[in-house]
C-alpha cells in the first residue's frame, strides 16, 4: 500500500500509524520501537531543558527529525494558556509547524478540556501551526475544531493508557461522517486488534504510546502495530461482507449426492 | 545577579546575553526554544536580548512522550489556581 498517503495540512504522511516516545526503557530501546513499527510520524513533548545534568541525552539524536515527522505535543497542559505557551515554544525549535494539541480537564480521566482546546486552537491557528487537537470522541466538538481550521482532528478511544480499545465505535463514525478531515484515534488502545477495528472503521490513522511502550515486548508490540494497522486499513478498503443473522453456505448446493 | 532558570534561581554575570548565557550553560542553540518573563525569544535575537536581574527564563527541548500526559512543559499561575480549586471542590 505504498500508494496509501495520508495528506494532512499540507504534509505526506507514509504511515497510517503514529507513535509516541514516552514511558521506554531508555532511548536505544525507543529507536528499535519507533523502526519495528514502520512509522514515520513521532510525537514528542515539550520539556525544560536540563540545565544540571547535560550529560542526559537528546530524544532528537535518537530519532533523525530528516528521517520522522517530529510531532510535538502538550502533555500535560491543563489550561489554554500554558498549551498555547508550550506550542509556540515547540514551534520557536524550528523542526516542524506541526503541534498536537492537549489540553487536559482532569488529571484521573486525562480526559479533554473541549473549552479550552477550542480557545488554544484558535490562537494557535492564528500564529501558522498546524493544530491537531486531541479531543473526545464528540462529533460537535470535531466539527467545531474543524470550523476553526483544524486540518485533523484525533478523537480518543479511551482514556489514555488505559488499553481499553475502541469504545465506542459509533461515535467514530458518526465524527467521519461529519468532518471531511482525516481522523486520527489517539489514546486508549491496547493491542493489535484495537488498532485495527479502528482502520476497519475507516479511521484515517492511530496514534498510540503506551500499548507498545507498556507491553512485556515492547519490540514485538511494535511489529504486531505495524500489522494491525495495515490489515485493519486494507480490510477497510476491500469491503467487508454485511453482517447478517443467518447462514449462507459457502459451498455450491447442486450436484450434493442424494439429490 | 539572580534570574529564575527554569524554576530554579540561577547567579549569572552582569550583563549577559541570551547567546552568552547558553554558551555559559554548554547549551546548544539547536532543538532548544528560549522564553524571557513568558514572551518568547526568537533565535536571531538571542544575540542582543541583554538579560536584567530578576529575570525569568525558560529553556526548553523535545523529550519523550507521546499520549502520555505527565508534567507539562511550562505552566503558569493560571494552572496553579486551577489546581488549588479543584483540589477544594
Amino acid at each position: 500500500m505504498s500508494d496509501d498517503i495520508l495528506r494532512i495540512g499540507g504534509i505526506e504522511f507514509n504511515s497510517r500509524l503514529w507513535v509516541g516516545t514516552g514511558k521506554y526503557k531508555d532511548f536505544a530501546e525507543t529507536k528499535k520501537a519507533i523502526e519495528t513499527s514502520g512509522t514515520d510520524v513521532v510525537t514528542v513533548s515539550v520539556r525544560r531543558v536540563n540545565i544540571i545534568d547535560k550529560s542526559k541525552e537528546n530524544l532528537l539524536d535518537f530519532i533523525d527529525p530528516k528521517k520522522y515527522k517530529i510531532l510535538p505535543n502538550t502533555a500535560g497542559c491543563y489550561t489554554a494558556k500554558d498549551a498555547i505557551r508550550t506550542a509556540m515554544l515547540a514551534a520557536e525549535a524550528g523542526i516542524t509547524k506541526l503541534v498536537k494539541l492537549e489540553v487536559i480537564g482532569d488529571e484521573r480521566t486525562l480526559f479533554p478540556d473541549n473549552e479550552a482546546t477550542l480557545e488554544a486552537a484558535k490562537v494557535l491557528l492564528k500564529e501558522g501551526l498546524i493544530v491537531l487537537p486531541y479531543t473526545s470522541d464528540d462529533p460537535i466538538m470535531a466539527k467545531k475544531l474543524v470550523d476553526l481550521g483544524c486540518p485533523a482532528v484525533m478523537p480518543l478511544a479511551a482514556p489514555i493508557g488505559s488499553g481499553l480499545g475502541i469504545r465506542n465505535p459509533y461515535n467514530l463514525r458518526i465524527i467521519m461522517e461529519t468532518v471531511k478531515v482525516p481522523i486520527i484515534v489517539d489514546a486508549g488502545v491496547g493491542t493489535a486488534s484495537d488498532v485495527a477495528l479502528a482502520m476497519e472503521l475507516g479511521c484515517d490513522a492511530v496514534l498510540l504510546n503506551t500499548a507498545i511502550a507498556g507491553a512485556k515486548d515492547p519490540i514485538a508490540m511494535a511489529e504486531a502495530m505495524k500489522f494491525g494497522v495495515l490489515a485493519g486499513r486494507l480490510a477497510y478498503k476491500a469491503g467487508r461482507i454485511p453482517r447478517k443473522l443467518y447462514a449462507t453456505a459457502s459451498s455450491p448446493i447442486e450436484g450434493i449426492l442424494g439429490t | 545577579m539572580n534570574i529564575t532558570l527554569n524554576g530554579e534561581n540561577k547567579q549569572i554575570p552582569d550583563s549577559m546575553t541570551v547567546t552568552g548565557l547558553l554558551e555559559f550553560l554548554h547549551i546548544q542553540h539547536q532543538r532548544v526554544a528560549v522564553e524571557l518573563n513568558e514572551t518568547i525569544v526568537k533565535k536571531d535575537r538571542y544575540g542582543e536580548t541583554v538579560l536584567n536581574e530578576g529575570d525569568a527564563l525558560e529553556v526548553v527541548s523535545f523529550m519523550g512522550g507521546g499520549e502520555i500526559s505527565s508534567e507539562c512543559g511550562v505552566r503558569s499561575a493560571d494552572f496553579k489556581a486551577k489546581k488549588r480549586s479543584q483540589n477544594h471542590e
